[in-house]
C-alpha cells in the first residue's frame, strides 16, 4: 500500500470535495420507522468502570512525562547547590569559613550532579547543545537552562576559590592569588543567581497538563524553596562545627516549617488532584518527607549543639528533601496515568456551567 | 460491505448521502450494521426462507411489476403438467433418484418440451462436471412456440407455480427459521417494494460469501426472482452484483480458472459426449434454440484458432482433438482428495493459499504433503509453501518434515502494481493498469511465468515425434518478450483475446465479425471489442464530467461496452422508456433504430414489434419484445427448467451442519448436494438424527476489513498485521456465560474435523436468536490466520468439511455447527484423541456417516412439514 | 516575543507566530458520524510517514488494537459500543429477548457487567460508534509553547511540527499535552528518530507540495476532511444542525470553538457522545494559559528565599 490510494486520476473519481458533500450528509439513523423512546441513561452507566465517570477503556488520557530518577534528583541537587550558594554567601559576609567551605563545595557537588542528570535524562544526549539554539519565555525549561547558565559559573569560581584556599602548596601562584580574589564577589553572585536555581523547577512541573503538577502551581514554587533550604542548610550542620553552624540551623528551622505549612496549603488548593500526594509510591514518599523534615526540624532545635545530633538532623533534612521532590514528581506520574484526574475536574467544571472559555 | 469492500462502501454511504435508507442483514452487527439504518440479525443458513417469504409476499399482494413479468419473463409460461413440488414430496422435486441423489428434470420441462429439454439432461453426469450452470448462461435449449397464458390463471403457469411454491414462506416462518422479527421483515419488504417500479429501481449486491454454501446458486436464484418480479433486471440502478474479495475474480470466471469451461463462458468438452468439433459445438448452440448461442461455432472456433494459430484447420477440425477433455469430476476439492489418495503427483498454486484459505484446511495440507512436485508463485512464503514444516499437522505427527515427500518451489510473484495488465470487475468492466514499479529481485509477473515455462517446455520437446506433445508443440507462442526480463507483452495478449482478422491482422469490433471459417481468431469471444480499432479501449481513462453520466468512455465492458446487461429491458415492450426518470435505451421511431445512454444489449435495428416467423432459430427467433436474449426463450428465468441440479425454484434446506430441523420440509438439507464420503471429511449429525446436541451451536466466518482473506497479503506486512494481531473468536455475553468463556481468556471451538483455538471476544455484536421455539448462540470467526506472517493463529476454515453446491461445486463454508469450550484446545495426538472423541459421542465414527436423504417417518404423510405450520397469511 | 493571546484566546496562530500573509489555516474536519472504523488512515499515515509498527498486542477493546495517539500511532481509530440509541436506528440486536438470566451489556473493556437487565428489555439499545482520532494541532499549543529547543514550530498552515533533527528529547512537550498525543519514541538504537519527541505533522511534506494529508486521502468515506479551518468550522456547523434536525441530538462539535481553552483546535471533530467516552478531554486548557502567574509565585518565593536566608545571619554570631 501506499499513501497514494485513488488509482484512478482524481479527475475521474468523484471528486473530493463532491464526495465531501456526499459523504457528509449521510444520515445513520434518521429514519427507520417507529420513533424510538430516548433515553440512553443507561448507557451512561454501562459504560463507567466506575460509575463516577467515564473513560476510553480505563485509559489515561494525559500522557506522565518520560521523565526518570535524574529529574527528581536533579530537583535535589540543585536546590542543594542554591541554598548552598546563598550560606556561603552568607558565611563568607559573616566571617563563618567553616560553613562557607562546607556551602561552597556542596554547590559545586550539588550543581556537577546537576549537569549530569540533565544530560543523562535526554532522548538525545549528545544534542543537550541545542537547549542553547533559543531563549524561550514560554517554556520554563529553556528559561531554567539559561539561568543555570548564569548562575553556573560563579558557583563554580567560589567553589574554586575555597579550593585554592585550601591547597598546601602554590599560595604565591597567580592563579591562586586571582581565584582568592574573586571568590567573594563570584560568591555573591552566585548567591544572587541561586533563587531562581531552586524556584524554577517548580514551574517546570507546574506548566504541564500533568494533574497533580499543574494544580500545584501557586504553593510549588514555595514548597522547592524551603525544600532546597532546608536540604542545603541540613548540608551545613552535617558538614560544619556547630560553633559556626548557627545560621544553618535557624535557616533549617524556618525553611522546614515554611515547607511543612505551605506543602499542607497546596494540598488544600489542588482539590481531588491532592488524592496522589497520599497514594502509592508517591503517598509513602510524601509521608517519609514530612516525618525527616520535621525530625530534622525538631533535632536541629533542641540538640543543634550537639555535634552528633546536629548531623543526624541535617542528613533528615536532606533526606526529607530529597523525598519531597520525589514524591511530587511521582504524585504527579501517578495523576496522570489515571483518567480520573483528568477527566473528574474537567467534567465537574462543564457541569457546574462553568467551562474555561476566554472572556476578552 | 464496510468490512470487506470498505473503499467500494463508500457509495454507500453516498446512496444514503442521498437519502437511500441502508439495511444490514447479517448474523452479526458489523461496521456496516453501524451506520445501517436498520440492523437485521438472522441465522446463518437461512437465507432462502428470508427470501422465499419476500417473493411470498409480493406474490399474495400482486406487488410485481406486472406489466414487465408478463412480457419480460417466464411467468406466464405453461409448466408441464407432471411436474410435483417440493410442497407435494417433502421437500423433493418430481423425478428425484434416492440412488444417484439427482433428479430427472423431464418433468421439469416446459409443457410440450418434456422431451426436447429432457434427453439433453444427465444431472449426474452435469453434477460431477460442473456443467449444468451452462444453461444459465448459455441459455436453456427451448424451441420456439412454447404454450403461454398472459393472463397468469393457468394452474400450470410459472407464475401460479411460484406462488404456490412460497405459500408457506410466511412472516411467521421467517420469525421462526430465521430468528427475524416480523417488524424487521415487513420492514425489508416495504423498502424493496416501495423502491421497485416505473420510477425507482434497486440493485442487489452480494459478497462471494453468499455463494459458500451447499445451496449456494440457489440464494442468488432467490435474488434473481425478486428483481424480476420486482422489474429490476436490465435497467439502471437495477441488477444483480458479486463484490468479488479480489480484484479480478470476474475476469478469471471470463477467462476461466476453472475445469468445466473455456474463456467466454465456452463449456470445456468431456470425452464422453464431444467426440467431434460438431458435436461439442452443437452441445452449446442447441441448434433450433433462440439465442446468440447460435454462433457458438464461430467462438469455439476462433478460440481454437488463438490457441494453434495456423496449425488449426477446417481439416483438422482446427485441433480440436488437442483440447483436453475432462471425464468427470476434477474440482479443487475433489483433486485436493485425490493427492491424499496419491492420484495427484503435482500442483501449481498461484496467488492461493489453501491451507489458510479453503474448508478442511487439513485436507488440504495433507494432500500437499503427497504430491511429487508443488510449485507456489506469491508475494510471501505462505503456508501453502510452508506446510511441511510449520502445518499443524506437523504436532499431531501427521506429517513429518524430514519424511514428506513434496519438492515445493516458492517463486515470487509481481504484485498488482508492479506489472501491466487489466482487472475486470463486478460490472464486467476491463481497466487497463499501468506498471507503477518494477518488480523487486526475482518476482515476475503471472503472463511471464507461464510464456517461459510455455517456452523451456516447447524447447524441451522440440524434436519428439511423440503425438502427444503436438498440443503443445503447435501451439502459436509468440508474445514478443521485451526489456530486460523477457517480459512478454500484455498489450499483444490482449489483442490476441480481442481477436483479429488473421490475413490483415485488423482487430474484429465485435464478436460478430467472427467467422467460423478459420479466418478470423480469438481468445475469448465475449470481449471482442475492447482491442476495437486497434486501440487499447481498457486503457481509457475520460473524466465523468466530460461524457454523460453512464461514462462509456472509462474502461471497457464486454460484451461490446454495454455497460448495462439486457438493457432492452429499460424499455417497455413497445420500445419506450418505463419512465422518464429510468429512460435509458429506447427504440427511435424516426431513425428505426434502438438508442439511448448505453449501447443497446439488443439487435440495432430489430424493431419492438418484430415477431419471429415460423419455424425460426437463434438471433432470428428472438422476438422485438425478448430483451433476455442469451435464454434460449428470450425471457427471465422466475423457473427454470434445465441448468439447475437441485431444483427449478429455490428451495429452503437447512445447512448441511444444522441444530434445527427444517422447519418447512421433511428433506433436511440440499439432497443433491455433492458430498465426498469418507472417513477424513466427516460431516457433523443434524436432525433428525441423533446426537446433533454435541455439536450444539451455529458458527460462521467472514473477513475483517484489517487482513486480506487467507492472510498471505496482509499478515506479511507490519502495519496490518498490528490492527489484528492475534486470532479471536466472537462469543455473545450470553454464550460466555453459558460456557463460562473469559473476555480476552482463551476458547476453542470444535467440529468433528478439528478443534480451533482463539482469544475470547466477548461482545453484544453477537445476539442469540430465537428459532424454532429454543436460543441459538452463533459464534462467528475470522479466517485470516495461519501459522505463517508476523501474526499468527489457528485457521478457522480447518473447522468445515467438505459438502459442496451441486452446481458449481463450491464449498459450503459459512455455515456449520460447534461446540465451544474454555481454554486452549489440545495438541499433538491428544488433538486428534479429542476430536475423535467428539467424533464418536456425535456417532460419525467408524463407518456411520450422516444420511442425506432423510427418510420417511412412518405414518409422516409426505409433503406435510414436520412443524404446524398452516400455509397462506 | 509574546503577542496578544499568545496564551490563550482567539488567534490565528500562523499571523500571530510573525510569517508575513501566510496561507489559510489548514486543518482536519473528522465526522465520526460516518466513519466506519476501516483505518485505512492508520495504515496510510504510517505509510507515508514511515511510522514504525505500535507492537502487535490484542487489546480486547472491540477493534481497536493500536490502544492511543503515541509516538508510533499518529491517526488512531477509537471503538465504542455502546447500551445508547443511534438517532432512529433500529439495532436489531436481542429480539425476540432472550430471558436467560444472562450478564447485560458489558462496559466498554467488553467484560458483560454482573446485571440480568437483558433479560426484562425486549430491544435494548446499541450502537458501534468509531473515531479516527490525530493531534489537534492547538491554536495555543502547549508542547510547542514549553519546548526548550525550538524544535517543535508553527508552520506557514498553522500547524505545529517537531523538527527531529533539532529536538534533543528533553520530553518536555508529553507531559504539556492536554490531550496525550505526543510523545517520545522507545525502541532500540537502530530505530528511526529513536528518543525524539513524534507526533502528526498534518503531512507538512504532502502540504508543500499541495497535496491532501495522506489519512484524509485515504479515508473512504470522507469522514477525515481536510481544508482550511475557517471553512471547515463552518461545514461542520452546518452537518451538526442536520444531524439535529434528523433527530440524532447526541451530536456534537469538539474543539472547533476559538474561545475554548486551547484557542480552538487546527483538527477538530464531530461527536456523537461525551469527549471522554473516546478517550478525550472533555474541557482541556492549553498549561501555558497560567504561565505568567507561575512565574510570579516562583519569583516570589525565589524573593523570600534570598530573604529568608539573609536573616538567618542576623542576631547571634554563634
Amino acid at each position: 500500500m501506499t499513501a497514494e490510494i485513488p488509482t484512478v486520476d482524481p479527475e475521474a473519481a468523484p471528486g473530493p470535495d463532491m464526495r465531501a458533500e456526499q459523504g457528509r450528509n449521510a444520515l445513520t439513523g434518521s429514519r427507520g420507522g417507529k420513533p424510538r423512546r430516548g433515553g440512553g441513561g443507561r448507557g451512561e452507566q454501562a459504560m463507567v468502570p466506575e460509575a463516577e465517570f467515564t473513560s476510553y477503556y480505563g485509559r489515561q488520557i494525559v500522557k506522565p512525562s518520560p521523565w526518570e530518577a535524574d529529574i527528581p534528583a536533579y530537583f535535589f541537587a540543585g536546590g542543594l547547590a542554591a541554598g548552598s550558594s546563598l550560606l556561603a554567601a552568607g558565611a563568607d559576609m559573616t566571617g563563618l569559613p567553616a560553613l562557607r567551605r562546607t556551602a561552597r563545595l556542596g554547590a559545586v557537588a550539588g550543581l556537577s550532579f546537576s549537569m549530569v542528570a540533565l544530560v543523562h535524562d535526554l532522548g538525545r544526549p549528545s544534542r543537550f547543545i541545542n537547549m542553547m539554539r533559543v531563549a524561550k519565555l514560554t517554556s520554563p525549561m529553556s528559561v531554567g537552562t539559561w539561568i543555570l547558565t548564569g548562575y553556573s559559573p560563579f558557583a563554580l569560581l567560589a567553589g574554586g576559590a575555597e579550593v585554592a584556599g585550601m591547597l598546601p602548596f602554590g599560595k604565591g601562584s597567580r592563579v591562586v592569588r586571582l581565584l582568592s580574589l574573586v571568590g567573594r564577589p563570584a560568591g555573591v553572585l552566585a548567591a544572587v543567581g541561586a533563587p531562581p536555581v531552586a524556584a524554577y523547577t517548580a514551574v517546570l512541573l507546574a506548566d504541564t497538563a500533568t494533574p497533580s503538577w499543574h494544580t500545584a502551581y501557586r504553593e510549588l514554587p514555595f514548597v522547592f524553596v524551603s525544600s532546597a533550604l532546608a536540604a542545603s542548610s541540613g548540608l551545613g550542620m552535617v558538614g560544619t562545627p556547630v560553633s559556626q553552624a548557627g545560621p544553618a540551623r535557624r535557616l533549617a528551622l524556618g525553611a522546614a516549617a515554611v515547607e511543612l505549612a505551605m506543602e499542607r496549603q497546596m494540598e488544600r488548593s489542588m482539590g481531588m488532584t491532592a488524592e496522589p500526594l497520599h497514594t502509592g509510591k508517591a503517598g509513602r514518599l510524601m509521608r517519609a518527607a514530612s516525618a525527616l523534615t520535621l525530625g530534622g526540624a525538631v533535632g536541629s532545635l533542641l540538640a543543634g549543639r550537639s555535634r552528633f545530633m546536629a548531623v543526624l538532623s541535617g542528613a533528615a533534612l536532606m533526606a526529607g528533601s530529597v523525598c519531597t521532590r520525589f514524591g511530587i514528581f511521582e504524585a504527579g506520574q501517578q495523576s496522570a496515568r489515571d483518567p480520573k484526574y483528568t477527566v473528574v475536574p474537567q467534567r465537574e467544571r462543564l457541569q457546574q456551567g462553568q467551562p474555561v472559555r476566554y472572556h476578552g | 460491505m464496510a468490512e470487506a469492500h470498505p473503499v467500494g462502501f463508500q457509495w454507500v454511504m453516498e446512496a444514503k448521502a442521498r437519502g437511500a435508507k441502508v439495511i444490514h442483514v447479517d448474523p452479526r452487527f458489523t461496521r456496516t450494521s453501524a451506520v445501517a439504518d436498520t440492523f437485521v440479525p438472522l441465522r446463518v443458513g437461512s437465507d432462502i426462507v428470508f427470501l422465499g417469504a419476500i417473493i411470498n409476499y409480493v406474490l399474495q399482494n400482486e406487488l410485481d411489476f406486472r406489466e414487465y413479468v408478463v412480457a419480460y419473463t417466464n411467468a406466464a409460461t405453461i409448466v408441464s403438467e407432471d411436474f410435483r413440488d417440493t410442497e407435494d414430496l417433502g421437500g423433493l422435486f418430481s423425478g428425484f433418484d434416492p440412488e444417484s441423489r439427482t433428479y430427472d428434470p423431464v418433468s421439469w420441462q416446459y409443457d410440450g418440451q418434456e422431451q426436447e429439454g429432457g434427453e439433453r439432461q444427465d444431472h449426474e453426469q452435469q453434477r460431477d462436471t460442473a456443467s449444468a450452470l451452462q444453461h444459465e448462461t448459455h441459455g436453456m435449449s427451448i424451441d420456439s412456440d412454447i404454450r403461454r397464458d398472459e393472463t397468469l390463471q393457468d394452474p400450470n403457469c410459472v407464475y401460479q407455480v411460484l406462488k404456490r411454491h412460497y405459500a408457506r414462506y410466511t412472516p411467521e416462518m421467517v420469525e421462526e427459521a430465521c430468528g427475524v422479527s416480523r417488524e424487521a421483515f415487513q420492514e425489508v419488504c416495504d423498502a424493496w417494494v416501495s423502491n421497485s417500479g416505473r420510477e425507482r429501481t434497486t440493485a442487489l449486491i452480494y459478497s462471494v460469501g453468499w455463494t459458500q454454501h451447499s445451496v449456494g446458486v440457489q440464494y442468488i436464484r432467490a435474488g434473481a426472482i425478486l428483481q424480476l418480479l420486482l422489474g429490476n433486471m436490465g435497467r439502471p440502478g437495477g441488477g444483480i452484483m458479486a463484490l468479488r474479495g479480489h480484484a479480478s475474480i470476474q475476469g478469471s470466471t471470463d477467462i476461466p480458472t476453472l475445469f468445466n469451461i473455456l474463456p467466454g463462458y465456452i463449456p470445456m468438452p468431456n470425452a464422453l459426449d464431444h467426440g467431434s468439433l460438431r458435436e461439442w459445438i452443437d452441445s452449446v448452440r442447441h441448434p433450433g434454440a433462440k439465442g446468440f448461442w447460435d454462433n457458438a461455432g464461430a467462438y469455439g472456433i476462433n478460440l481454437l484458432k488463438a490457441y494453434w494459430g495456423d496449425a488449426a484447420t477446417a481439416e483438422n477440425d482446427f485441433c480440436f482433438d488437442y483440447l483436453p477433455k475432462i471425464t468427470g469430476d476434477h474440482g479443487t476439492y475433489r483433486t485436493v482428495l485425490d493427492m491424499i489418495d496419491g492420484k495427484v503427483k503435482g500442483y501449481f498454486l498461484l496467488g492461493q493459499n489453501p491451507a489458510v484459505g479453503s474448508a478442511h484446511g487439513r485436507a488440504q495440507r495433507l494432500g500437499m504433503a503427497n504430491l511429487d512436485w508443488l510449485v507456489v508463485r506469491d508475494l510471501f512464503e505462505i503456508e501453502s509453501a510452508t506446510f511441511w514444516k510449520n502445518s499443524p499437522e506437523i504436532e499431531t505427527g501427521e506429517i513429518v518434515p524430514e519424511e514428506c515427500r513434496t519438492e515445493v518451489f516458492l517463486i515470487p510473484a509481481a504484485s498488482h502494481v508492479e506489472k501491466e495488465g487489466t482487472f475486470t470487475q463486478t460490472q464486467r468492466m476491463l481497466q487497463w493498469r499501468e506498471k507503477a514499479v518494477e518488480p523487486p529481485g526475482d518476482c515476475r509477473s503471472e503472463l511471464w511465468f507461464f510464456y517461459h515455462l510455455g517456452r523451456l517446455i516447447r524447447e524441451r520437446l522440440a524434436d519428439s515425434s511423440d503425438d502427444r506433445d503436438r498440443p503443445v508443440l503447435d501451439l502459436s507462442w509468440d508474445y514478443l518478450p521485451e526489456g530486460e526480463h523477457d517480459e512478454p507483452s500484455a498489450e499483444i495478449v490482449l489483442k490476441e483475446v480481442n481477436g483479429y482478422e488473421i490475413a490483415t491482422g485488423r482487430p474484429l469490433s465485435s464478436f460478430l465479425e467472427m467467422k467460423d471459417d478459420g479466418s478470423t481468431l480469438g481468445g475469448c469471444w465475449i470481449y471482442t471489442g475492447v482491442f476495437k480499432d486497434g486501440v487499447n479501449q481498457a486503457a481509457r481513462r475520460k473524466s465523468r464530467h466530460e461524457q454523460s453520466w453512464v461514462a462509456p468512455e472509462w474502461g471497457w465492458a464486454w460484451p461490446a461496452n454495454r455497460r448495462t446487461l439486457y438493457n432492452r429491458a429499460s424499455a417497455d415492450p413497445d420500445g419506450k422508456p418505463w419512465s422518464e426518470r429510468k429512460a435509458y435505451v429506447w427504440w427511435d421511431e424516426e431513425a428505426g433504430e434502438w438508442t439511448g445512454h448505453d449501447v443497446p444489449d439488443f439487435e440495432k435495428n430489430k424493431p419492438p414489434s418484430y415477431r419471429a416467423p415460423e419455424g425460426s432459430s437463434g438471433i432470428a427467433a428472438i422476438e422485438g419484445n425478448d430483451p433476455f436474449i442469451m435464454q434460449g426463450d428470450g425471457k427471465g428465468a422466475l423457473y427454470v427448467p434445465q441448468g439447475l441440479i437441485d431444483g427449478p425454484m429455490p428451495t429452503h434446506y437447512e445447512p448441511v451442519e444444522s441444530p434445527f430441523r427444517n422447519p418447512l420440509y421433511r428433506q433436511q438439507s440440499n439432497p443433491t448436494r455433492m458430498e465426498y464420503v469418507r472417513s477424513d471429511n466427516r460431516i457433523n449429525p443434524s436432525p433428525p438424527e441423533d446426537n446433533s446436541e454435541v455439536f450444539p451451536y451455529v458458527f460462521t466466518t467472514s473477513r475483517l476489513t484489517e487482513h486480506h482473506t487467507a492472510g498471505g497479503m496482509s499478515r506479511y506486512l507490519q502495519y496490518l498485521s498490528e490492527l489484528q494481531p492475534e486470532m479471536f473468536i466472537e462469543v455473545s455475553p450470553e454464550l460466555a456465560a453459558e460456557r463460562g468463556l473469559e473476555h480476552m481468556g482463551w476458547c476453542h471451538v470444535v467440529t468433528s474435523r478439528t478443534a480451533v483455538e482463539g482469544k475470547v471476544m466477548v461482545t453484544e455484536r453477537l445476539s442469540p436468536l430465537r428459532v424454532e421455539g429454543r436460543v441459538v448462540h452463533q459464534v462467528w470467526l475470522p479466517y485470516h490466520w495461519g501459522s505463517g506472517g508476523m501474526v499468527t493463529g489457528d485457521s478457522a476454515n480447518d473447522l468445515f468439511g467438505i459438502s459442496l453446491d451441486p452446481n458449481v461445486l463450491i464449498q459450503e463454508s459459512k455455515v456449520g455447527t460447534c461446540d465451544v469450550r474454555p481454554g486452549r484446545r489440545p495438541s499433538g495426538q491428544a488433538l486428534l484423541d479429542y476430536v475423535a472423541g467428539y467424533q464418536s459421542r456425535a456417532g460419525v465414527d467408524d463407518d456411520h456417516y450422516v444420511s442425506i436423504v432423510t427418510p420417511a417417518k412412518a405414518g409422516e404423510k409426505s409433503g406435510a412439514a414436520p412443524t404446524d405450520e398452516e400455509s397462506s397469511p | 516575543m509574546i503577542a496578544k493571546n499568545s496564551f490563550f484566546g482567539p488567534s490565528d496562530p500562523a499571523p500571530d507566530t510573525g510569517y508575513k500573509d501566510p496561507p489559510p489555516r489548514k486543518g482536519f474536519f473528522t465526522d465520526t458520524s460516518i466513519c466506519i472504523g476501516c483505518k485505512a488512515c492508520e495504515v496510510a499515515c504510517k505509510e507515508w510517514n514511515e511510522v514504525p509498527d505500535d507492537g502487535f498486542n490484542l487489546l480486547g477493546m472491540s477493534y481497536d488494537n493500536t490502544g492511543s495517539l503515541n509516538a508510533d500511532t499518529w491517526r488512531h481509530v477509537a471503538f465504542i459500543e455502546q447500551r445508547k440509541p443511534l438517532g432512529h436506528q433500529q439495532p436489531g440486536l436481542r429480539q425476540p429477548a432472550v430471558d436467560l438470566g444472562m450478564p447485560a451489556m458489558g462496559s466498554t473493556n467488553g467484560e458483560p457487567a454482573a446485571s440480568t437487565a437483558v433479560a426484562t428489555e425486549e430491544t435494548p439499545d446499541f450502537r458501534w460508534l468509531m473515531s479516527s482520532d490525530v493531534c489537534k494541532h492547538c491554536t495555543h499549543a502547549a508542547c510547542l509553547d514549553v519546548c526548550p529547543t525550538g524544535s517543535l514550530f508553527r508552520t506557514e498552515f498553522g500547524t505545529v511540527v517537531v523538527q527531529p533533527d533539532i529536538c534533543n528529547g528533553c520530553g518536555y512537550c508529553v507531559p504539556a499535552c492536554p490531550y496525550g498525543v505526543i510523545e517520545r519514541r522507545k525502541g532500540d538504537a537502530g530505530t528511526k528518530n529513536v528518543g525524539i519527541a513524534q507526533k502528526c505533522t498534518l503531512c507538512y511534506d504532502r502540504l508543500d507540495a499541495g497535496q491532501r494529508p495522506a489519512c484524509a486521502q485515504a479515508c473512504p468515506t470522507e469522514s477525515i476532511q481536510f481544508g482550511d479551518v475557517d471553512e471547515l468550522r463552518e461545514r461542520a456547523q452546518a452537518r451538526v444542525d442536520t444531524l439535529h434536525e434528523a433527530g440524532i441530538m447526541d451530536a456534537r462539535l469538539y474543539g472547533n470553538d476559538p474561545n475554548d481553552g486551547v484557542g480552538g483546535t487546527g483538527a477538530f471533530f464531530l461527536l456523537l457522545d461525551e469527549p471522554e467516552v473516546y478517550g478525550l478531554p472533555p474541557d482541556p486548557v492549553v498549561t501555558t494559559r497560567d504561565l505568567p502567574q507561575m512565574f510570579n509565585h516562583a519569583a516570589t518565593a525565589a524573593a523570600a528565599m534570598l530573604v529568608g536566608a539573609a536573616l538567618s545571619f542576623l542576631g547571634r554570631r554563634r
